[in-house]
């Protein structure tokens, strides 16, 4: 692995290595002493366009706890802000001696574009880029799964919610599908976007069909800000339509899980008492995704980075 | 080119006497942890813990990889990671013994040392491997040897035990260049 861009990308072994390590991050992560000396001497920038408490704390928690030196740079309070390009960013980046960018940008492509451009040499990490992935959350998504189900072939995972404005989504179906289980997405029509029919995944309207066989739920944070037009008359007709709440709950199996990858619409997606219901695995993905991240970082820098041995 | 350095009676014959040698020295099982380094430390852990359980009692038995630990990460791609078992009641104060399948230039022993400083504080470590076939590069010594092997550095020592090869034999090669 050399970038992590998109869960498209990955293959099978690829999902299932990154799995493993996140496991192994977890048992020595659980002593007195987490921190590891595995990355002592590496950068890692984390490159924030957008907003975001969880992904870039998480990544500088991972970073720091494998003794990489971690550097901020967000939109506010920097030149990002008096205009300046992705490319000259990376450019100034490289110069003081990354060896991982870590970036979140609202446009789709972006870290693609950072990867392949040829300005950098940087692995670099898609941390969400618009509305195309988000592949570290994904990851923490599928590992939280296995915890509570096993392994996932053949399991049936649920997405919820505003599939359109949503990276999480897409990343989801991509790396669940290539790990076996049956993804089918559900919400309102408006919320799908156009070439749905070609996710690997099934499609369906109404929530209430399927959460009867669903191994895990995973609901959508209703994305507000990206709404340019209005996609449903209401929050309460979305809630009653779309919402997970406590009626809705019962109807799953009993083994199943509830995720959400935050932050949460409370009593739009999910109403509060589901939100923290013991069969809401919520708090619990945002421990894994230090493990996952941890992992990703770890498989991109633990050993040579030198061209040559690519 | 190889010979066969140790067959599946002598490598048996090797783990009961360190058994017997670990038991002496410690003068029992009290305070004993037995840590397989992986991949094949392991099952010659679980092997010599077994051992020590047939003659005075059983030991906790775990695993120690020291993966994130290695001094030469750099040099190759990343590695996968194999599983690191501490036994539930800790080092704290225990006498550990570290045990390897191979003994050569130490950097994987001193690699193990740094990872059970953020484990615990042990009282003690001993050492116990299989093979030692020598060229040390640092200041490392074994407690517990199972053969003494001169070798040359264009050899390489290959251990495979049932658990993880399908058969126990310790063969000497010669390295292909």
């Amino acid at each position: 692995m050399q970038h992590l861009l998109s869960t498209a990308d990955l293959t099978r072994d690829e999902a299932i290595l990154v799995l493993d390590t996140a496991e192994e991050m977890a048992r020595l992560t659980d002593r007195a002493i987490k921190k590891l000396p595995t990355l002592r001497g590496r950068t890692v920038v984390n490159l924030f366009f957008e907003d975001s408490t969880r992904t870039r704390t998480s990544f500088e928690l991972a970073a720091k706890r494998l003794s990489a030196d971690v550097i901020n740079f967000s939109a506010k309070g920097s030149s990002l802000s008096k205009g300046e390009s992705l490319k000259d960013t990376a450019l100034t980046l490289e110069a003081m001696g990354s060896d991982a960018i870590v970036v979140r940008h609202s446009a789709s492509g972006a870290a693609h574009r950072l990867a392949t451009a040829g300005w950098v040499s940087s692995r670099i990490v898609n941390a969400g880029d618009g509305t195309h992935e988000h592949p570290t959350q994904a990851l923490l998504d599928a590992f939280t799964m296995r915890r509570h189900l096993g392994d996932l072939e053949g399991r049936r995972v649920v997405i919820v919610g505003d599939v359109l404005h949503s990276r999480v989504a897409r990343s989801n179906v991509h790396l669940l599908h290539r790990l076996g289980a049956h993804v089918t997405v559900v919400g309102p029509p408006t919320l799908m976007p156009v070439g749905i029919d070609t996710w690997p995944c099934s499609v369906g309207y109404d929530l209430d069909a399927a959460l009867p066989d669903a191994d895990a739920v995973t609901m959508l944070r209703v994305q507000a800000e990206r709404m340019t037009a209005s996609y449903f008359p209401s929050a309460r007709e979305y809630a009653r339509r779309y919402g997970l709440d406590a009626v809705r709950l019962t109807t799953l199996p009993d083994h199943a899980v509830v995720l959400h990858p935050g932050p949460m619409n409370r009593g739009m997606e999910i109403t509060a008492d589901v939100a923290d219901c013991d069969r809401s695995v919520i708090v619990e993905q945002v421990g894994n995704g230090v493990l996952v991240r941890m992992a990703v970082l770890y498989l991109l820098l633990g050993g040579s980075t030198e061209e040559e041995d690519r | 080119m190889s010979r066969v350095l140790m067959s599946a009676a002598d490598i048996g014959r090797a783990v009961t006497r360190i058994g017997f040698e670990v038991l002496e020295r410690n003068r029992g099982t009290a305070g004993l942890v037995l840590l397989g380094i992986p991949r094949r430390g392991v099952p010659l852990a679980a092997r010599l813990g077994a051992q020590i359980a047939r003659s005075e009692g059983p030991v906790p038995i775990g695993s120690l990889d020291i993966t994130m630990y290695r001094d030469d990460l750099r040099l190759r791609p990343a590695r996968a990671l194999e599983p690191t078992d501490i036994p539930p009641e800790g080092i704290d104060d225990r006498t550990v013994v570290l045990v390897d399948d191979v003994l050569y230039s130490g950097r994987t022993v001193k690699s193990a040392l740094t990872a059970l400083d953020d484990i615990g504080r042990p009282a003690s470590v001993q050492l116990a491997v299989l093979v030692d076939r020598g060229h040390r590069e640092l200041p490392i010594r074994p407690d517990y040897v199972g053969k003494n092997v001169p070798t040359s550095r264009s050899e390489s020592v290959r251990v495979l035990l049932s658990e993880t090869d399908g058969r126990d034999e310790v063969v000497l090669a010669r390295r292909e260049s």
